[in-house]
């Protein structure tokens, strides 16, 4: 058995000032990457959330994103009959053809607006996307009317409920808001799919077919068979492995994050090190007595290796407290896919705090090791003799 | 007191210090029985500490050899050393050297920590080692609130906690004043002649000395004989 646990966590608390701002600095390097995971893991979560199982999304062969991908009215007209497509209540095929653009909605705070992804779209893709209304209704057929994600309605007060928004040449209504639930889809604005194709003059030029198979397991055989078949020129995949490749849009802001915690937990560690040597010289005298009582220079090492790594695991402790508030806040990313902005929310859960209390313990590792091992060096007539 | 605990035969100790060879002890030979009250007397210097710190195998000698119940300590490897020091040996410090986070109870119990026995088991131990030197009403304070005689109590309840043979007391009273000298005097006496421990005592004074078997006076590193009258 070795140097009592006891022995550590008493002297932590016996230097309360150097302890606290010891661990506040661990805290504040365990802060900034708990802030880039979080930010990963929401935009995950909303990308995840996005699409059913059962939905396929059907691009023109070679598109990697619906916004470069043209399909025709006839594509449309071919699919709609394809064998394995789920029927709605009423018998039709669950399959709706849509448009995708990007409009610029006034954003308070900014210049250029805010670049928000507008789908046209039939009122099968209301149905396969389970979609809710938070507030307002549903757009009418034949009607400039828009229905914004919750999202979208947070963040623009220009795109509230009564309210209306140039779009091109033409004025819009807002008259619902949609909850898509953690989605992506809350960052979109729906409208009828033949009116937005008249707004901007693209009756001939569509981007997209969702679809719902009939089955979860049907879907491999309907993907295949809508690729091979030679009149539609389309590939088909399933609508969450399409929004999962999005999350990538968040690639850049989370490295960079990473990189600045990484840089910090440089000098978090020389922070710990500096303690862990002051608290050494500190207690010379106490580490020879220890050294006469019977206990070894590994048991020193390692008692002094714990303490730092106690006190840079408070830290990682103080880091979770300070990335809670950001936890399930709102903020929007730009999405290179649909060139517009998705909106997420922060996920700070279990197992994030649990990776920066595991980088805190590394910190506190890497920067005690030194001074561990400097009192664990100390000849004992030596120590005895410093005090 | 027939058995010889501790032997040494030609100890001699060197330092290094900037440059300067510094003899710490030369030639030293002596026997020390099973039993016996052993007080060394010398002016700063005269490598009274040395020794004591010799016969805990604290430090390595120079040259010759240094017996401790009967094993050469030199052949041991440091984890041996410190195993074999926390059975067979009770340290007494002149400055206490109390851990000042742990309780009385907890410094008491610290040696314990490196033998087999349960914790309750040590707890038990720790408490009748500090109720033998009277400070059963102090368990749970810290050093910082005992007196300096309580402090140096505590310190012996610890170093006979492990009921170890010998006992070596580096100025135990150096710190005190004379009424708790006193007090830590008559307990090192009684666990010498009560429960037969051998204690080796360095002290500068007579007082303290008169308390041993038996009395050793080194000067330079060297033991001085003691000095005979002419007939």
């Amino acid at each position: 058995m070795g140097i009592p646990l006891t022995y550590n966590l008493r002297n932590l608390s016996v230097r309360r000032t150097t302890t606290a701002l010891t661990a506040l600095g661990i805290g504040l390097t365990v802060a900034v990457l708990l802030a880039a995971l979080a930010l990963i893991s929401g935009l995950r979560a909303a990308f995840a959330s996005t699409g059913s199982p059962r939905n396929l999304l059907v691009l023109r062969k070679g598109s990697t994103s619906e916004l470069s991908s043209t399909l025709t009215e006839e594509t449309y007209r071919q699919v709609l009959y394809a064998p394995g497509i789920a029927a709605a209540g009423d018998g039709r095929p669950l399959v709706s053809l849509e448009i995708v653009t990007v409009i610029t909605l006034p954003k308070p705070g900014s210049m250029s607006g805010q670049p928000i992804t507008l789908r046209g779209l039939l009122p099968a893709g209301i149905e396969m996307r389970n979609l809710g209304l938070e507030e307002g209704r549903w757009f009418q057929a034949g009607r400039r009317e828009l229905v914004v994600g919750a999202s979208v309605a947070r963040r623009c007060p220009a795109a509230r409920i009564g309210s209306q928004l140039r779009i091109g040449n033409s004025d819009w209504d807002v008259v619902g808001v949609m909850d898509a639930g953690a989605s992506a889809v809350n960052s979109e604005v729906f409208a009828d799919l033949n009116q937005v194709a008249g707004n901007f003059n693209r009756r001939e030029q569509f981007n997209s077919i969702l679809l719902r198979s009939d089955s979860e397991t049907a879907v491999p055989g309907l993907v295949e068979s809508l690729a091979n078949d030679p009149r539609l020129n389309v590939t088909a995949q399933p609508e969450r492995a399409y929004y999962a490749r999005q999350t990538a849009s968040g690639a850049p802001l989370q490295n960079l994050g990473i990189m600045v915690a990484l840089i910090m937990s440089v000098g978090s560690s020389f922070a710990a090190m500096n303690t862990m040597y002051a608290t050494v010289s500190r207690r010379s005298s106490e580490i020879g007595t220890l050294r006469v009582l019977g206990f070894t220079r590994s048991s020193i090492l390692f008692s002094f290796l714990i303490e730092s790594v106690i006190l840079a695991g408070l830290g990682g402790l103080v880091g979770c407290l300070l990335v809670l508030p950001l936890n399930r806040v709102t903020t929007a990313v730009g999405n290179f896919t649909s060139m517009s902005e998705t909106a997420f929310r922060f996920h700070v859960g279990p197992e994030i705090m649990l990776a920066g209390v595991v980088f805190a313990v590394v910190i506190g590792a890497a920067g005690g090791f030194l001074p561990a091992r400097m009192a664990a060096g100390k000849e004992i007539l030596t120590a005895l003799r410093e005090t | 007191m027939s058995t010889p605990v501790i032997t040494t035969r030609n100890l001699t100790k060197h330092h290094t210090r900037e440059n300067f060879r510094v003899v710490a002890l030369q030639d030293v030979n002596i026997t020390i029985q099973e039993g016996e009250f052993l007080a060394l007397m010398g002016p700063s210097g005269s490598g009274k500490s040395t020794l004591l710190q010799l016969i805990a195998a604290m430090d390595r000698p120079t040259q010759g050899d240094i017996r401790v119940l009967g094993q050469d300590l030199s052949v041991f490897t440091p984890h041996q050393v410190a195993a074999w020091r926390n059975a067979h040996v009770g340290f007494v410090f002149q400055s206490f050297n109390l851990i000042p986070s742990l309780c009385a109870l907890e410094n008491v119990e610290l040696p314990l920590k490196l033998t087999k026995l349960s914790r309750q088991e040590r707890f038990e131990h720790a408490e009748t080692a500090l109720k033998l030197v009277g400070l059963a009403d102090r368990m749970h304070h810290f050093p910082r609130q005992l007196s300096g005689g309580q402090e140096q109590r505590v310190a012996i309840a610890r170093a006979i906690v492990t009921d170890p043979n010998i006992i070596l007391a580096d100025e135990p009273t150096g710190s005190l004043d004379a009424a708790s000298a006193k007090e830590i005097l008559t307990i090192l006496s009684r666990l010498n002649q009560e429960f037969g421990k051998t204690i080796v005592m360095v002290t500068h004074d007579a007082y303290s000395a008169s308390f041993s078997h038996r009395t050793l006076f080194l000067r330079k590193g060297e033991i001085m004989a003691p000095y005979q009258k002419p007939a």
